[in-house]
């Protein structure tokens, strides 16, 4: 199957290994990611105010492109995801912002009403490739590692538009970790907020939550937590030394059971 | 009393869309929000305050810039009041204004780190600047 892709900008720069074990992967898995051309940057947070209708327009163009190919459009980053899907509900269901956003886009010769199917690459796994499949594919299962999984707040919220699991006990990811052999962990921060941008400000608030966060998946048995989120990547991570938790991208822990992690891999 | 500020009660309600009357005032938005502790109005007191009609207060709190938007009030709200619009509302009342920027492009360099994602800068863009 092909698909549809929207990196965003940070898997072109800072998560690269995110981008490039995820595309690894995928095509290890017989799913084709074909990157928009020209896609433009979600904005990172989807708006909450009804009233913003420009900002959106990014995310609006990059479904309007998978539409006219008649692909779903695949997300790896959690923010993207969630800008993207959001907007996309809006387009459908939103009148106010659909009307708005189509002006906007009649000069493009766009019209769009939230046509296209918008799936995060844990959906891709587990949905249309399945997992049965994923871990018959695995050649190096990670047996005995104790891995949890920190979903984060933008891969489950709002619910009833995400609408991947269930937002207050999800699995997709414990049952992913499961499916390439190792042992999945669970503990009850795992989709409670890293302190997201605010440590562009202040660093003693993520600091705070993220010592909740690894405490918590500590007492509980993990020696590393795989997220899809760049920024709790980076807000775990520089919070994590000492606590003796290893923070690492799902699509590493992924394209490294399905062997092929290293295969060309250039030197971050 | 001159104001600094001239945004009504139905202004920030036509922003986020809210209507703060839903509220049954049970406390589960700030009881669930990671955020709390470093704010002097907390979840539920954006929807009172908004509710009493004093804007201006909470325009001019530190407040409107500890939320980190991750819909923890908005998935959990018994009511669907969804208290985090209504910080972001007030939030963008402030910096849609000419000169209300609250973070300033100049000082930015100075907060950069060769790790920081691109991501928490357009975001913090986002939500901070016009």
């Amino acid at each position: 199957m092909v698909y549809s892709y929207f990196p965003g900008c940070t898997l072109k720069n800072k998560a690269r290994d995110l981008d490039e074990y995820g595309r690894r992967s995928a095509e290890a898995l017989g799913a084709t990611l074909e990157e928009i051309p020209e896609w433009q940057c979600c904005g990172g947070v989807y708006p909450l105010s009804h009233d913003e209708i420009a900002i959106k327009l990014s995310s609006v163009r990059a479904l309007a492109d998978a539409q006219k190919k008649d692909q779903a459009l695949v997300t790896v980053c959690s923010a993207c995801h969630n800008v993207i899907k959001q907007v996309n509900n809006d387009m459908a269901t939103d009148e106010y912002i659909a009307t708005r956003a189509n002006n906007y886009l009649k000069a493009d010769g766009i019209e769009y009403h939230g046509e296209t199917k918008v799936i995060h690459y844990l959906e891709l796994l587990r949905d249309e490739i399945g997992f049965d499949q994923v871990k018959a594919a695995v050649k190096n299962p990670l047996k005995g590692k104790k891995i949890g999984a920190y979903y984060g707040c933008l891969l489950l919220r709002p619910s009833n538009v995400m609408a991947m699991d269930n937002a207050e006990n999800p699995t997709i990811i414990e049952d992913l970790i499961s499916a390439l052999g190792a042992d999945a962990v669970s503990y009850a921060q795992r989709n409670e907020c890293c302190g997201g941008y605010l440590t562009l400000e202040d660093k003693s608030i993520p600091e705070k939550r993220v010592a909740a966060i690894l405490a918590d998946a500590k007492h509980a048995g993990a020696e590393m937590l795989v997220t899809a989120c760049p920024l709790c990547y980076y807000n775990l991570k520089k919070h994590a030394e000492g606590t003796g938790i290893e923070i690492v991208y799902f699509t590493e822990v992924l394209a490294e059971a399905l062997g092929v992690k290293e295969a060309g891999k250039e030197d971050a | 009393m001159a104001s600094n500020y001239d945004v009504t009660k139905a202004e920030i309600e036509a922003i986020s869309g809210v209507n703060p009357l839903k509220c049954m005032r049970c406390g589960r938005c700030t009881a669930t929000c990671p955020s709390f502790d470093n704010m002097e109005y907390h979840p539920h007191q954006f929807v009172a305050m908004v509710e009493r009609g004093e804007i201006e207060k909470l325009m001019e709190s530190g407040s409107i810039y500890k939320c980190m938007s991750c819909m923890a009030c908005i998935e959990r709200c018994p009511r669907q009041v969804q208290p985090a619009k209504l910080v972001e509302a007030i939030r963008l009342a402030v910096v849609r204004k000419q000169g209300g920027n609250h973070l300033i492009p100049d000082n930015v360099p100075a907060l950069l780190d060769p790790d920081l994602p691109q991501q928490a800068l357009v975001s913090a863009y986002r939500k901070f600047t016009k």
